[in-house]
């Protein structure tokens, strides 16, 4: 065989080279795959650098005083000194004390009993109590170990406690919501989240940029139906498709790990839909934003990743520095897995969770006021 | 400004461009209620986009006018109603039976029986037993009848057929002209482009456009009398060599081979038979002054344009 005979058996470096090139150029083309390699380890790295913090300080904590002393003063300033906890709430009354803990306000509630100073004096080593909200066991978990420290430092100065060497009171911890300390009780409410955020967002961020990579939006809009018409129509589906996935998981969480569902489960499925609906805009905005499928892809994974990092889902979100607090509040997982394990864990009521709601409501109208804007009804 | 009663489309000086290059340029035209109105230009000459603007998918630069007595600037919703738009690539859904198609396009017009709708088209279009196809997964023809009878099941006034027939076979092309005039009879006005010569003489009227400008229009015969142009038919050998030494020779504007002959066109007939004369006489070759066909005119207007575009 001659030389310049074409054979499939030489050039094999020739052909690959030819496609890498071909790769190469396709690739710089697409910017949005550009932005995401170098977007998503920025992201990352940040993220988990400077909000993550699996040993949080600072967790909000609530203080009933039975009584007002010096004494519980010093305590109170020894539980802040060991920067686990920040008192955000004084409180003389046990109801609102409770409603605190109930509705997530704070993590930690600390009560200081009447008589707790004459107590002390006479030597009978009173208890304090610190209640914890042990939904998340992460967070709730390396500050209540600080509290020994507490027993032992709080009073070293003080000249009134008779043995100073001996620990004077004692701490009595009460882990509220979860007394095992189960992961399964934490970790299954906030999968229904996640486990939605990611399908919902999947399903309709590809709707429209579908429609328009096979050429079907241009003879859907040379007939008559509106931007919002087109938007429900892909959103409505997708709700009933959400429900059942929910109603899979915590089903499957009940049967296999034996969470609670402490609220009503009325309450919990008119809130999950409000959360499917409102991922649904989220994706759905995607999609009229996007170019071509691919990339409504990729902003949905921009968009998922802080969401699991930032909404408490994984790492306390007490423990976050504000900024990254306040990206977390804009996200709808975070609300919803606030929602989600107060109804399961602690029976929580709409009464308490109406913050959430209003603000996963507040964010699905955002999206859908973009995506309907965003909405093209021409081709110019 | 005036709509008479029997002008479906009347547009003045429709002008569009996209990223700076005009597409469209300063276009006006009218087309009769109840007539087949050709659409003729090159590929890339603005037909898309001047059919894009009547029926509201493109917002104009510059210009307006009417479509159906409605105005293409602020009533397109209207025009959408009454509209049937047959878009060049195939736009239906292909992961839906052609049953479900038509249905869907039915209740998205609220036509009262969308199902009984559906049926009746499926009759007309002889697609029954395909009815639970994917529409997808029909062969070209007839997923162009389809298309049209999706365009028609609204009972739409106007219909727009952006290239319908590209890529299909001759026998189905022929029926879908057939269909096309039936409609046109029934009092539909339809406005067709295309590339195909035999086509364009299969309309009322015809409009040619190149470099987004509209060059000429009127019937065939008025088109091709309008150019002026004198052609020659030659039949004989060697047309091959004839063609390379006549073009480019001063007088002739056109030379190109058509099966078996060579057409030899020019604006100036002096000038013509000045430049063929020392060819006349050549040995084996038979010359004969003819019409100009259709695709003779346009290349020449093509050309011409060309000429003035640059």
């Amino acid at each position: 065989m001659s030389a310049r005979e074409p054979n499939i058996s030489s050039g094999f470096w020739r052909r690959t080279t030819a496609m890498l090139i071909k790769e190469f150029i396709q690739l710089r083309r697409d910017r949005v795959s550009f932005a995401m390699i170098v977007m998503i380890p920025l992201m990352q790295l940040v993220l988990f650098g400077y909000a993550i913090n699996t040993t949080p300080r600072d967790l909000p904590t609530a203080v009933l005083l039975q009584e007002s002393s010096d004494l519980g003063r010093s305590i109170l300033k020894a539980l802040e000194n060991t920067r686990y906890f920040k008192i955000t709430h004084q409180v003389t009354d046990e109801a609102e004390f409770d409603r605190l803990i109930q509705s997530g306000n704070v993590l930690f509630g600390v009560e200081i009993p009447r008589g707790f100073e004459r107590a002390l004096r006479r030597g009978e080593k009173p208890a304090l109590l610190v209640a914890a909200d042990a939904t998340d066991p992460v967070a709730a978990g390396s500050a209540l170990g600080a509290l020994n420290q507490v027993v032992r430092t709080a009073l070293q100065n003080d000249r009134a406690v008779p043995d100073a060497g001996a620990p004077s009171f004692e701490i009595r911890q009460h882990a509220r919501y979860n007394p095992a300390a189960e992961t399964a009780l934490n970790i299954v409410p906030g999968l229904v989240g996640t486990i939605l955020t990611m399908t919902m967002l999947i399903f309709t961020a590809l709707s429209v940029t579908r429609e328009i990579e096979r050429g079907t939006m241009e003879s859907l809009l040379s007939m008559p139906i509106t931007p919002i018409e087109i938007m429900l129509g892909k959103i409505v589906p997708y709700i009933i498709v959400g429900f059942v996935q929910a109603a899979l998981i915590v089903g499957t969480g009940i049967l296999l790990f034996g969470v609670p569902v402490l609220g009503s489960l009325w309450l919990l499925a008119a809130l999950s839909t409000l959360f499917i609906a409102t991922n649904l805009s989220v994706g759905y905005t995607f999609s009229t934003v996007a170019q071509n499928q691919l990339q409504a892809v990729q902003m949905s994974m921009m968009f998922f990743l802080p969401n699991i990092l930032l909404s408490g889902f994984m790492f306390p979100f007490a423990g976050m520095p504000t900024w990254a607090q306040w990206i977390g509040e804009a996200l709808p997982l975070t609300h919803y897995i606030r929602i989600v394990r107060a109804i399961m864990l602690k029976g929580s009521t709409l009464a308490e969770l109406h913050y959430d709601a209003i603000a996963l409501f507040f964010l699905m109208l955002v999206a859908m006021t973009i995506a309907v804007t965003r909405f093209r009804r021409t081709l110019d | 400004m005036t709509v008479a009663a029997d002008i479906a489309i009347d547009v003045h000086g429709l002008t569009k461009s996209f990223d700076g290059r005009v597409v469209v340029r300063d276009l006006s035209m009218q087309v009769k209620r109840g007539s087949i109105y050709g659409f003729l230009g090159p590929n890339g000459s603005g037909k898309t986009t001047t059919i894009r603007m009547l029926c509201g998918l493109l917002t104009p630069d510059k210009g307006d006018g009417t479509c159906l007595g409605y105005d293409i600037r602020t009533e397109a919703d209207k025009i959408k109603l009454r509209v049937g738009y047959m878009t060049q690539r195939f736009s239906l859904y292909q992961d839906l039976s052609v049953r479900e198609n038509l249905e869907f396009v039915a209740r998205l017009y609220g036509i009262p029986d969308p199902v009984g709708a559906a049926r009746a088209m499926i009759q007309r279009l002889g697609l029954q037993g395909r009815e639970e196809q994917l529409a997808g997964s029909l062969s070209g023809g007839w997923k162009q009848r389809l298309a049209l009878g999706a365009c028609t099941l609204p009972n739409p006034q106007l219909l727009l057929l952006d290239e319908p027939t590209a890529g299909v076979d001759p026998k189905a092309r022929r029926e879908f002209w057939n269909e096309i005039h039936a409609l046109a009879a029934e009092g539909l006005t339809v406005l067709v482009s295309t590339h195909y010569m035999d086509e364009a003489e299969r309309c009322h009227e015809i409009a040619y456009i190149a470099y987004g400008e509209l060059l000429v229009h009127g019937t065939v015969e008025d088109v091709i009398e309008h150019s002026a142009l004198v052609t020659y038919t030659v039949s004989g050998e060697d047309l091959n060599g004839l063609l390379h030494e006549l073009a480019g020779k001063p007088g002739i504007d056109m030379a190109a081979p058509f099966g078996t002959s060579l057409h030899v066109s020019g604006r100036d007939a002096a000038a013509l038979d000045a430049a063929i004369a020392p060819f006349r006489s050549r040995k084996g070759l038979v010359w004969a002054k003819s019409e100009p066909s259709l695709e003779d005119v346009f290349i020449d207007l093509m050309s011409r344009a060309r000429d003035n575009f640059q």
